[in-house]
């Protein structure tokens, strides 16, 4: 299988806040937008560079959104960013009307998406924000898999004309892909070729995947590790290819079973190729408290539940 | 630019296409689109720098407009097709299947004139404001002008906005707040609770203008001036008008909000309009 190094530990969110940086020196029209959470976001160095093009929004994320909008419209490329939760359901008819349907050059930064949100608990945790994006026409949606990966999906999200909501999370993960690299929107990555079983993840779970693959080749299983980093538009030749190749596919993803990547897969191959497939998600809970490790490992989103469900897929074929 | 006795005209037959519009329509919202005819035709024809023929989404070197409520969008549509826009004869598709004046504006069916779309409430004077901090981040010295009905300003984000505009000194931001004091449950008072909107405004850091009588055209201008002369404050102007002003029978009543008038209620109505640019 391929070999993936671990050339360090970050959190994705700050592959978005040093991608935000650069862009700050580069290109004149981005601007960056927060609801009082710049640090957070990573966006200290882009406000203390740029502070004409950084716009403190307070605590009002409808009307950031509206803001941004505004911005949009005579030609500027706004950067929102807040944590998922508030970008996503709180703002919810903001961003259908003003971004989605409006279809403004808005970019939706969320961070602390998820449950490795860790110890604030449920109430941030959101499980849900892929589903409330995905379910907007023309937004585009990503969740890429590493610091790396985001730094290269947040420069690829600025060059892109159109709605781009950009997830991300808080603890430090591994990195394991290039330090130079660029984001293809709407690009399946094949992370590694196998033959017995696909395995498709988005976000935190890719690493996982990964894990969870090497631990199968041990056991004689080849599995196929896709990184869907775009859910939307998604990338159906890639998937189907590899459906067709393997016959079962295990989708892994750090979001609620509604309206996820679980359910997205589902209904392509059910159109193009039905094949048995299993779920690795939030299922349809609430989260809780504790560290990113702990809630991972109690919701069944690693590397352990990922082989199993690899293993229990192959018996179905 | 229109003077006030123009105006007047342009308002009359504003009036006259709202009501011929929802009535072909056999919906639509006619109370408040001619509770706000006359800010609208002060906007279009009198106080706005922009030119049609020209128009681009990205209100580059021009005054900008966003309607946030955006049900009134009859009024709207006229006032942009009496402006030149787009063809009067057009204004007879509202609401039809395929047109490009869908039942609340929105700029992904290509009508002219519209920067964003709206309908659900509150969110207009947001975006309002990002055009304003984008045109001072550009050193333009135009207007951004946004138009609110009352009781849209129930909602909370209206509030975020206010305070955000005031905070950012968006002495180029206008608001007019239609105040026509109904609502689709009744009287906004008794609906919503909102009282002394002067009082509200001036204490989120806004300049507040009153207009008392919204209909007379002289002194919704002189208002505009004030707002226009702002030195670090946005502006909000409060006209004190009346829910389906013009037609007798929908004036003052919050009944005629969302509904069409029959053929007969249409004629009678006309009656007391007078044609004057001519009925598309």
């Amino acid at each position: 299988m391929k070999e993936y190094i671990v050339t360090g530990k970050k959190d994705t969110r700050s592959g978005f806040g040093d991608a935000l940086t650069e862009l700050g020196r580069k290109n004149p029209a981005v601007v960056a937008l927060t609801a009082d959470l710049m640090p957070s976001l990573k966006m200290d160095k882009f406000a203390a560079e740029n502070p004409d093009r950084f716009i403190e929004c307070g605590i009002a994320e409808a009307n950031m959104v509206g803001v941004a909008a505004g911005l949009a419209l005579t030609g500027k490329i706004p950067f929102i960013g807040s944590f998922a939760e508030f970008v996503t359901g709180r703002v919810y008819d903001q961003v259908r009307q003003e971004v989605a349907y409006g279809h403004t050059n808005v970019k939706i930064a969320s961070s602390h998406a998820g449950i490795t949100l860790g110890e604030d608990g449920a109430t941030h945790q959101t499980m849900e924000d892929v589903a409330l994006m995905r379910a907007l026409p023309g937004m585009v949606v990503i969740n890429a898999c590493d610091y790396n990966q985001t730094k290269a999906a947040t420069l690829a999200a600025a060059e892109y004309e159109g709605p781009v909501y950009l997830r991300f999370g808080r603890p430090s993960m591994p990195i394991f892909t290039p330090d130079e690299q660029t984001f293809e929107i709407g690009k399946a990555y094949v992370m590694n070729e196998g033959t017995d079983v696909t395995i498709v993840a988005s976000g935190h779970m890719v690493w996982e995947a990964l894990q969870a693959a090497k631990a199968l080749e041990e056991a004689g299983v080849s599995a196929e590790v896709i990184n869907l980093a775009t859910i939307k538009p998604l990338d159906e030749q890639a998937i189907i290819a590899s459906a067709k190749k393997t016959g079962a596919l295990v989708v892994a993803e750090e979001h609620n079973m509604a309206g996820g990547i679980g359910e997205l897969i589902a209904g392509v191959l059910a159109q193009n190729c039905p094949t048995p497939m299993e779920f690795i998600n939030g299922k349809d809970l609430w989260g809780q408290s504790g560290t990113p490790a702990e809630l991972l490992a109690a919701y069944g989103l690693d590397a352990a539940h990922i082989a199993e469900a690899a293993k229990k897929v192959i018996a179905r074929k | 630019m229109a003077e006030v006795q123009e105006l007047i005209k342009i308002a009359s037959q504003v009036r006259r296409d709202i009501v011929r519009m929802v009535t072909a329509a056999k919906s639509g919202h006619p109370g408040g689109s001619l509770s706000s005819t006359e800010a609208m035709v002060s906007l279009f024809f009198n106080v706005m720098k922009h030119d049609p023929a020209t128009w681009t989404r990205d209100a580059k070197g021009a005054d900008a407009f966003i309607l946030s409520a955006g049900h009134i969008a009859p009024v709207y549509y006229s006032c942009l097709a009496r402006a030149g826009y787009f063809p009067v004869s057009e204004l007879a598709t509202l609401r039809k299947y395929g047109t490009r004046l869908q039942g609340h504006p929105c700029v992904s069916h290509g009508l002219p004139g519209i920067f964003q779309p709206s309908g659900s409430l509150g969110q207009g004077l947001s975006v309002a404001a990002g055009l304003a901090i984008a045109k001072k981040m550009d050193g333009e010295d135009n207007h951004v002008y946004v138009l609110c009905g009352d009781g849209e300003t129930e909602e909370g984000q209206i509030w975020e906005a206010a305070l955000f505009a005031a905070h950012h000194k968006l002495n180029n931001l206008v608001a007019i707040t239609d105040w026509n004091c109904q609502q689709i449950d009744g009287r906004v008072e008794e609906v919503g609770g909102l009282v002394d909107l002067a009082e509200k405004w001036s204490s989120f850091g806004w300049n507040v203008v009153t207009v008392e009588d919204g209909h007379d055209f002289e002194k919704i201008l002189a208002a505009f001036d004030i707002a226009k002369s702002s030195v670090d404050k946005p502006t909000m102007i409060l006209l004190q008008t009346e829910m389906g002003h013009g037609v007798d029978f929908m004036a003052g009543t919050h009944k005629w909000h969302g509904k069409a008038p029959s053929e007969e209620q249409c004629a009678e109505a006309l009656a007391q309009l007078e044609e004057t640019l001519g009925d598309y």
